[in-house]
């Protein structure tokens, strides 16, 4: 898995676009983080500690929403298009191996993605405002933990087309649909389905951890998501393989 | 070793590979051809674990490719056709993920690429980027990560497809140079190629193995006899009757300007060469016309495509 997940690294950051998606990610992060406390100090009567980073973490959401399929479209899709997966199923390599060597890649990029913008709070050390530093922590507990659930997403559908671009349009439309399931309560009633509807929710996982706590069943549950979407892409690779398809 | 039993490989309705069997034995070259679109690619990807046979069983240095999947891979070298590539990556830093890849102990891996690049003399373009090398050189980065970490048996898919006279010339020097040492199966549409590098060939035609054997002995079958050129001093006819005459000739052409002998075997040639000398003929020429790799190949496929017809 090692010779995977090295080759990966040198991959991504040999490619302009994951620069261009790393340095977007923290400029768009440093310029919400502005905002929210722009409106934090000049509105005044708000939970400053809490709220400004309940905002920040759900911004930061949206970001890694908008960032992280263009990380993984060119995971498996790229390899299929080049021939080279034909190459990487003739080394003495198991499937999961691959998908677990370019999955913990991305995560990685994803942490230091994360890492990267913990200068906001010690910003704040500078100044004479408290730090919830137990909540900032849960809050990036659930921004790693819902990237990680967004990464295996679009490491199966990089793994089902030859199309960076087919497969990063497609990784956008699913993990928009697990946004959008639950926004409509009154049109999907406030019964079983609802119920069932929240239960799958990728996005409500995340609100216990913006306001500092952590919950394990959401933590189980995105980290059970990843796991499922990892097994699928094994399956995929498994099924493509077995029918003769690179 | 590389061991082909029974192979069939089915893509939906299409038979791509129908009952094919064949072996390799240690050390031995062998060259693997048929038309495009006979099923040679599918064999070989089928052999180096691409993908499985949908009937059948194939095994690598002992081991079967499905059952026993990742000892078998460890123990090969893939060459495949096209020879795709990361171009994002330096040659040296593409060698150290294959490296790696094949599991090469830590402590062997500089040595293995460093043997590996100075076996397809690689060395001086090892810090260049792959995407910016000529077609050439990138055949040679292919090549050089089958010939990584000393695999037993190599599986080569046109390694010189696509490149020139040089190069291919250069690709043929390495693979003689593996001769003896590994199990070599290797396809190649340039049949002077395998007639100067293959100890034996395979040729399969519409999935199947049409013929199997040294290229000579091939050419033998083919011609159906030892076919000789002779050429005597003064006229040909008085000669061809003597030759005729002999013991063990089959048939007896006059070329215009030479004699074509058919005979059933090597003793008629030294009787055929006693009796024209015995009968006051001088002796010009007297050799064995060998039928081109070529030659035998077409003369296979049409013989296939003919039995297929009836």
């Amino acid at each position: 898995m090692s010779a995977v997940l090295r080759k990966e690294l040198t991959t991504i950051f040999s490619s302009l676009l994951a620069w261009m998606v790393i340095a977007l990610f923290l400029a768009m992060s440093g310029f919400y983080f502005w905002s929210n406390l722009s409106f934090f100090l000049l509105s005044g009567g708000f939970d400053l500690v809490r709220g400004l980073w309940q905002y920040q973490f759900l911004d930061m959401r949206s970001l890694l929403l908008t960032m992280l399929p263009l990380l993984t479209m060119r995971l498996l899709a790229e390899e299929r298009r080049q021939g080279t997966l034909e190459l990487l199923w003739t080394h003495p390599l198991r499937d999961g191996q691959i998908v677990f060597g370019k999955y913990l890649a991305v995560l990685l990029v994803l942490a230091l993605m994360l890492a990267a913008t913990l200068v906001q709070p010690l910003i704040l050390l500078q100044t004479d405002a408290v730090i919830p530093w137990g909540a900032i922590g849960a809050g990036y507990l659930g921004l790693f933990l819902l990237g990680g659930a967004f990464l295996s997403c679009g490491l199966l559908i990089s793994a089902l087309t030859d199309s960076q671009v087919i497969a990063a349009a497609l990784t956008y439309s699913v993990l928009l649909i697990f946004w959008a399931m639950t926004w409509n309560e009154y049109a999907v009633g406030s019964g079983g389905v609802l119920q069932a509807l929240l239960a799958i929710s990728l996005f409500d996982r995340l609100y216990d951890f913006v306001r500092g706590g952590i919950d394990l069943r959401d933590v189980v549950f995105l980290i059970l998501f990843s796991g499922v979407f990892l097994a699928w892409t094994m399956q995929a690779l498994g099924a493509r393989r077995w029918r003769g398809v690179r | 070793m590389i061991e082909v039993r029974n192979v069939t490989r089915t893509f939906g309705d299409l038979v791509a590979v129908n009952d094919v069997s064949f072996s390799v034995a240690d050390g031995e070259c062998v060259g693997f051809l048929g038309p495009n679109g006979a099923g040679k690619s599918t064999t070989l990807r089928m052999i180096s674990g691409v993908f499985p046979p949908t009937y059948g069983s194939v095994r690598v240095a002992g081991c079967d490719v499905v059952r026993d999947s990742i000892r078998a891979r460890a123990a090969l070298g893939y060459f495949p056709e096209h020879a795709p590539y990361y171009g994002e990556l330096s040659v040296e830093g593409y060698l150290a993920f294959a490296a790696r890849a094949k599991r090469i102990p830590r402590r062997l891996r500089a040595d293995a690429i460093a043997r590996a690049l100075k076996a397809c003399d690689l060395a001086s373009v090892r810090r260049r980027l792959i995407g910016q090398l000529s077609k050439g050189y990138r055949q040679r980065v292919g090549l050089s990560q089958a010939l990584l970490g000393d695999p037993p048996v190599l599986v080569l898919d046109e390694p010189t497809s696509g490149l020139d006279p040089t190069q291919v010339s250069e690709i043929r020097e390495v693979i003689l140079g593996l001769r003896g040492s590994r199990t070599i199966l290797f396809s190649s549409h340039v049949l002077s190629e395998v007639s100067q590098v293959a100890q034996r060939v395979v040729i399969i035609d519409c999935g199947r193995i049409v013929a199997e054997d040294a290229p000579g002995e091939l050419a033998r079958q083919i011609a159906g006899a030892i076919v000789l050129r002779v050429r005597v001093e003064g006229s040909l006819a008085p000669a061809a009757r003597v030759v005729a005459a002999v013991p063990g000739v089959q048939r007896t052409e006059d070329r215009g300007g030479h004699l074509e002998v058919a005979c059933a075997d090597e003793g008629v040639v030294a009787a055929l060469s006693r009796r024209l000398t015995a009968e006051g003929f001088t002796l010009l020429e007297l050799a064995r016309e060998t039928l081109s790799l070529e030659e035998v190949f077409l003369r296979i496929l049409r013989t296939a495509a003919e039995a297929r017809g009836k």
